[in-house]
């Protein structure tokens, strides 16, 4: 089994496409002059009028999906939910002292329908394991999942028949390191999460994780 | 539905049916058919935004009355006492303080009480004082974020945000002495890790003025909110007796009548040094409770106070090499001292076989420690056993005939940690 | 704790049940016969123990027979602490549940969800438990995790940047 490493460029954005819009019309200047470019986003041959529909459409449509971009990272809606340890250190991220309302993520919904990032703060244990699954599937596209503390995203301090880390049954945007991770450092997880929203307009986690070929198995159908 | 002749036709269409409808019982107007109740599960599923972790409750409701309550846990299991037989003693103690994770230091000194009783090593006087500050400030924290939460559950949110301020200065003093917040492993099998740096002192009592007053604060707040008196008053009371043959211990005991506190009757630590009382409620509803958990933040405070005046000097760990490790600067100079760190922190210290079974007061109750050795340098059996774990049988007696939301304040007064049920 | 004298005043009490009285650390433990358990337990409430603090297993091996259940026993007034132990074979591991009221005694409720967690943990199965079925781990588990010769499971440890030749070395 071969496994491929892509160099991402530095600030976590997806190669082939830069934040610089003046960059990316050069970029489009050169497609339409016929220069060659680098990188896995581009179209393989195209020539006159085709090109030039193609190249004003890729201008607008990532402007403006940058817009949503930026307003969707602004306000994720993390879902209230706390496992074990790192939950005490959630709520500190949520308190007085290090305050994740400054940033506007104080609204921790109950249900995951009206969440759209999913903080697993917690050891994962394998009768929790089809739960949180199922909570994921009940949040709405654009979904992010943060993994929280050693626990979940490797086995943590526990090494056993009891636990799951989170990536063998959901996808996870971003791991968080330590055993609690101090409130600064699930901030540090959570701003680095928004960023990539940002950059990447990419909104589908299948989008994110080419995983095109992955199906739901809805019960009963 | 019978209707009544309308009147002139002044009236529009909408207005005459309006008109028709009569308000009256079910029975009626089913005409008088039996109506029987039936019994509804609910499932109070493992997430759920009361936030005292995930527990599931199978609830069977006969409209708003609770009549029964399964829980169902095992959400958080990690097997931490499978964990604990691989690793050696000292090794022991990170895993195992993180199974009730807001009181840590609780976990780690009923474990290494019970591993210093078989390996018959004597804790030095301040390292004694230092573990019983300490336990007392994890005390305070744990009662802290019991009191946010509850009232986020009962409806006074704001609370939590001056509970978690209160954190914030614990948890600043834990950083100082041990260097993290949480799960800090401080205590060592024969004392403490570290002595308190120099600035700890004049921060604590710094923090032990204000906490008496943040404490009368949120009296004052709670006992003036006649929402949240209305929901605990008389909600939900469970007699001494019941609470004994169920094995409850701890604030919930003390708050029928019951004045079992271990750190009196059994005093371990050096708990026997300071004077302190204990707060016992009368009835045992959800409001002597609350009481009862608040009045303790002043006991402990009370105590640290004490014990911080009568810190004694001396070492912070037992001088005994063949348990601790040697203070550094030995290792440049003395070879057996070197010897005894490669040994201690490679193979760890062997323990004499046999079994003890260390029983602390942690703030939910009973919390002991049966470790059983065989002779070797890791354990052959440490199990915990966590109050909430037994104190969760009595919530199915406390909340039988009453209603759900009194079931929410109950829950929220027994302080489940869902870490210790399930270790 | 009763003292060394005082636990063999008890065992003598108790009689031909007791197999074996251990004074450890000054700690008295009682090691008596599985099929009496319920009466040693109402005979000790009736010394003043009434507090059944807790109920746990231990898995012995390799020492035969493995599998033990150990109860805890307090007495409030007199501040005293009894253990009370018995031992069982793997290939028959029964034992009376003291959980429920029966003719031999009172019941003790609080080892209600205790036994079921030696049960889950340890495969001994309490007969007379009114639901004696998984605690902590899914209902359809199999094995008994907390037996020592259960491997203790978990993910192996890949490294980073050395992924493709641990794989190489498991291929």
């Amino acid at each position: 089994m071969e496994i491929k490493r892509e160099r991402l460029s530095p600030g976590g954005k997806a190669p082939g496409l830069s934040t610089d819009l003046r960059v990316r019309s050069l970029n489009a200047s050169q497609l339409l002059h016929g220069n060659a470019i680098e990188g896995p986003n581009q179209p393989a041959h195209l020539e006159g009028t085709e090109l030039e529909r193609y190249v004003e459409e890729r201008m607008l449509t990532t402007t403006l999906d940058q817009a949503v971009a930026w307003a969707r990272s602004n306000s994720f809606f993390p879902l209230a939910f706390g496992l074990a340890c790192c939950a005490m250190e959630q709520f500190h991220a949520a308190g007085p002292r290090m305050d994740i309302a400054r940033f506007g993520f104080e609204a921790f919904r109950a249900s995951p329908r009206q969440a759209d990032l999913i903080i697993l703060a917690g050891r994962v244990s394998i009768k929790m394991a089809p739960i949180i699954r199922r909570l994921y599937d009940q949040m709405l596209e654009p979904k992010w999942a943060i993994s929280m503390g050693a626990c979940c995203s490797s086995m943590g301090v526990f090494n056993n028949y009891a636990l799951v880390p989170a990536d063998k049954f959901m996808p996870i945007d971003v791991h968080v390191p330590g055993c609690p991770p101090r409130p600064e450092a699930l901030m540090h997880g959570v701003l680095k999460l928004r960023k990539m929203v940002q950059d990447d307009p990419d909104m589908g986690w299948r989008e994110r994780y080419d995983a095109r070929g992955t199906e739901e198995i809805v019960p009963g159908a | 539905m019978s209707t009544t002749p309308t009147e002139s036709s002044g009236l529009s269409a909408y207005r005459r049916r309006e008109q028709s409808i009569t308000l009256s019982p079910l029975d009626e107007q089913l005409g008088g058919a039996e109506t029987t109740d039936e019994l509804l599960t609910l499932n109070f599923g493992p997430h759920h935004p009361a936030t005292h972790g995930v527990l599931r409750l199978l609830v069977t409701l006969q409209g708003e009355i609770v009549r029964d309550v399964k829980p169902v846990i095992g959400y958080v299991h990690t097997g931490i006492e499978k964990t604990a037989e691989d690793k050696a003693y000292w090794k022991v103690i990170p895993i195992v303080e993180r199974m009730d994770y807001l009181a840590y230091y609780f976990n780690a000194m009923a474990y290494v009480g019970a591993v210093e009783k078989l390996v018959e090593v004597e804790v030095p006087k301040r390292a004694q004082y230092l573990r019983v500050i300490h336990l007392e400030l994890n005390r305070i924290a744990s009662h802290l974020i019991w009191l946010g939460t509850s009232a986020l559950d009962l409806g006074a949110s704001s609370i939590f945000l001056y509970c978690l301020r209160e954190r914030e200065l614990i948890l600043d003093l834990f950083e100082m002495s041990s260097g993290a917040r949480m799960h800090t492993r401080y205590f060592q099998v024969g004392g403490v890790i570290e002595d308190i740096p120099s600035g700890f002192e004049p921060k604590l009592r710094e923090f032990l003025k204000i906490m008496p007053k943040r404490a009368d604060e949120y009296g004052a707040i709670l006992n003036s909110n006649e929402i949240l008196l209305q929901r605990l008053r008389g909600t939900c009371p469970l007699d001494a007796d019941t609470l004994l043959s169920l094995g409850v211990s701890g604030p919930l005991l003390r708050a029928a009548g019951n004045p079992w506190d271990l750190r009196k009757a059994d005093p371990y630590s050096s708990y026997d040094d300071f004077q302190f009382k204990i707060p016992v409620g009368t009835i045992g509803d959800n409001y002597d409770r609350f009481a009862v958990r608040l009045a303790e933040i002043y006991e402990s405070v009370k105590i640290i106070e004490q014990a911080l005046d009568g810190l004694p000097e001396g070492p912070h760990i037992t001088e005994d090499r063949k348990v601790a490790l040697p203070p550094r600067h030995e290792l440049a100079t003395s070879m057996e001292a070197l010897i005894h760190h490669f040994k201690l922190v490679t193979e760890g210290f062997r323990v004499p076989p046999g079994e003890v079974y260390n029983p602390i007061e942690s703030p939910r109750g009973e919390l002991a420690c049966y470790v059983r050795s065989d002779g070797s340098s890791k354990p052959a059996r440490v199990h915990m056993r966590d109050p909430s774990f037994v104190n969760l049988q009595a919530l199915s007696h406390m909340v039988e005939g009453s209603y759900i939301a009194d079931m929410i304040a109950t829950i929220a007064m027994l302080d489940p940690i869902l870490g210790g049920i399930d270790r | 704790m009763p003292d060394a004298t005082g636990l063999e005043l008890l065992a003598h009490e108790l009689g031909d049940t007791v197999l074996e009285t251990v004074y450890f650390r000054e700690r008295a433990t009682l090691v008596i016969d599985p099929p009496t358990i319920r009466g040693t337990l109402a005979h000790l409430r009736g010394r003043g123990y009434t507090f059944l603090a807790s109920v746990h297993g231990v898995d012995h091996y390799p020492e035969e027979p493995r599998l033990s259940v150990v109860y805890e026993l307090l007495d409030m007034n007199r501040v005293d602490r009894v253990t009370v132990k018995l031992r069982v074979p793997t290939d028959a591991p029964v034992v009376q549940s003291v959980t429920a009221d029966t003719p031999e005694g009172a019941g003790w409720p609080t080892a209600n969800h205790q036994e079921r967690e030696v049960y889950d943990m340890f495969g001994v199965v309490f007969e007379g438990h009114p639901d004696l079925r998984r605690i902590l781990l899914p209902e359809d588990y199999e094995g008994h995790p907390q037996r020592r010769d259960f491997p203790i499971g978990g993910e192996p440890v890949i490294f980073t940047l050395d992924e493709a030749n641990w794989l190489e070395s498991r291929a």
